[in-house]
């Protein structure tokens, strides 16, 4: 039971972006992708997920090729959580968490009493129930993130992915969000999320993969990998270390 | 006022009993609602209705096809642009967006200039936005660049200018007495002289249409979030997308063959659904086939009524449409509520 890569090569039709992915996410397990800015870490993302084919390499969702699974059936394991945005219409918060049953009905149907009762629980799960009936284009952008991790949980899948879940939220959101995502796996949920921010890797995650221009740089546990100088050639900039009494570190950039 | 399903729904159901109400009782030979449910009752029951054997005439032939097209038309074009609004993620989009109506007009004036009677106009608008908006498509699926979504708008835009160059040289060629007011008139939409064999080309496209378009509803919220994460979802964007767009071109070609070319309805009317019952499409599709029914008939029935002579629908749409449109956009009270 994994997703997992093998010699993975991913990209877009015209032009490959990385190449010799490994990859291994356990249900249970919190895996950190780590890499600067545009060393390929959403179009991985985007691999994963399903959304564009393989270059190359073994891709497989719980021993099953990934590729040979249709559409519906992806979505049904693999739950997605976007970077949040404000959207074009003003649907109520209810129904964002309601499209995220969209896999588990058939394209004519209403959504049932039981999606209905999924979607109002997996807002409960995050604490955001009281914001059901609010259009989702008001809330604020901490809310928006944990009501699109909620459609996520409401796709009931065995895995998460999350795109820079913190990225654009203020410093007690980002606090909020890594908790959720810290209980989703002890809750038995896969979890990869992208982040920039290797305190939030070391704090939270198990694991971490770290990429660099398509390549692993460096892949293992995250107390192990999440040090000074692997920061400073993932990264190319000196990195400060600050260490407390009890031994926990934190890392400054640009020392 | 928050979107309330059923008020929504009254109101909407309301306002359409209202305009065909309106729409017997004004002309030159008004028919009231009681004349009206005894010949209905006439028609169900065999009996006879004791009306004049005119004003019978005037309902059956000449105002009760003219209603019946109203509401289709009105319905088609309201249903096609809340499909597509959510389909190109843009609350300013009309049915026209991909061709539908500069096809279908371009595709009229070649059959006004080649003097084809009323049924080879007819065709030849129909097929003229078939093929508009198919050539649309086929050029922008070939055109694989990122967001296929923003790929057809723009497509869309460029060959909708070509076929309006095209229409414009076919009026610049028009013989300037017989053929150009012909033209003009078709351009600016019209239902004036709808009778019953009218109805059979347009009833079969926008049942079928609005049929599939109401049958996917519930997919159209999923639909209109960007096209990866719709995906992710689990929803297979490429068919759905093609259906749609095919559901919402038939319906929209079928009402500008059997009208002419009646802006704003399609841009509109979903709006003042949305207004009503809320943005989920599940509730919205129903509800602005209703309202977009009963709104082209009382614009219709002004279109009749307001002038000696009549006036075209697309000027009173305009009229009606803009000064609500600014209205609208002055009151969005962040996002398209």
């Amino acid at each position: 039971m994994s997703l997992s890569a093998g010699g993975l090569a991913y990209g877009y039709p015209e032009r490959q972006i990385g190449s010799e992915i490994e990859l291994d996410l356990k249900p249970g397990e919190v895996l950190a992708l780590l890499g600067p800015n545009g060393s390929g870490k959403t179009t991985l993302l985007k691999t994963l997920l399903g959304l564009l084919p393989p270059k190359g390499g073994v891709l497989a969702l719980d021993g099953r090729p990934l590729a040979g699974l249709s559409i519906a059936e992806r979505a049904r394991a693999l739950g997605y959580v976007p970077q949040a945005h404000a959207g074009t219409f003003a649907f109520s918060v209810f129904t964002v968490v309601l499209m995220g049953r969209t896999a588990h009905g058939s394209v004519f149907a209403a959504p049932s009493g039981h999606d209905r009762a999924i979607a109002m629980a997996m807002l409960e799960r995050l604490g955001v129930a009281k914001l059901a009936d609010r259009p989702y284009t008001q809330i604020s952008g901490g809310e928006r993130q944990l009501v699109l991790i909620a459609r996520a949980l409401a796709q009931e899948p065995r895995y998460v992915i999350l795109d820079e879940p913190t990225a654009s939220l203020d410093f007690g959101n980002q606090g909020k969000v890594m908790v959720e995502i810290r209980r989703l796996a002890a809750e038995g949920l896969g979890v990869l999320f992208t982040t920039h921010d290797p305190n939030q890797a070391l704090r939270y995650a198990d694991h971490v993969l770290m990429i660099r221009d398509g390549r692993v740089l460096a892949a293992g546990r995250a107390t192990e990998l999440l040090v000074p100088e692997r920061l400073e050639e993932l990264y190319g900039v000196g990195i400060e270390t600050i260490r407390d009494g009890e031994g926990r570190v934190a890392f400054l950039p640009g020392a | 006022m928050p979107p309330s399903p059923l008020r929504g729904n009254l109101i909407a159901f309301g306002l359409l009993a209202l305009a065909v109400l309106l729409a017997f009782g004004f002309g030159r030979f008004p028919v009231g609602p009681s004349e009206l449910g005894r010949l209905l009752w006439a028609g169900l029951s065999g009996q006879p209705s004791g009306l004049p054997p005119q004003v019978e005439t005037v309902i059956w032939n000449i105002r009760g096809p003219r209603v019946i097209a109203a509401l289709l038309c009105g319905a088609a074009l309201a249903v096609a642009g809340t499909a597509f609004q959510g389909l190109f993620r843009n609350p300013l989009v009309s049915p026209d967006i991909l061709g539908a109506s500069s096809g279908a007009a371009l595709g009229a004036v070649i059959g006004i200039y080649f003097s084809l009677g009323i049924i080879g106009i007819q065709f030849a608008a129909f097929a003229g936005g078939l093929v508009a908006v198919g050539a649309v498509y086929a050029i922008g699926s070939t055109l694989r660049r990122g967001d296929p979504v923003l790929v057809l708008v723009l497509t869309g835009v460029v060959v909708g200018s070509l076929l309006g160059a095209g229409i414009g040289l076919v009026k610049y060629w028009a013989d300037p007495y017989n053929q150009l007011p012909a033209m003009t008139f078709w351009l600016l939409g019209s239902l004036a002289g709808t009778a019953k064999p009218d109805l059979v080309p347009l009833l079969g496209p926008v049942l079928l249409g609005s049929a599939v378009l109401v049958a996917l509803r519930w997919r159209m919220n999923a639909m209109s979030l960007p096209e990866e994460e719709a995906r992710a979802l689990g929803l297979n964007t490429g068919p759905l997308r093609v259906a749609i767009v095919a559901a919402a071109t038939l319906v929209t070609a079928a009402s500008v063959a059997a009208a002419g070319i009646i802006g704003w309805v399609g841009l509109v009317v979903p709006h003042l659904a949305r207004f009503l019952v809320g943005p989920d499409f599940g509730r919205l599709v129903p509800t602005a086939a209703v309202l977009g029914g009963g709104y082209l008939l009382i614009i219709d029935t002004l279109a009749r009524t307001a002038a000696p002579v009549e006036t075209p629908l697309g000027i009173l749409t305009a009229v009606i449409g803009t000064p609500f449109f600014i209205w609208l956009l002055a009151s969005a009270r962040g996002g398209w509520s």
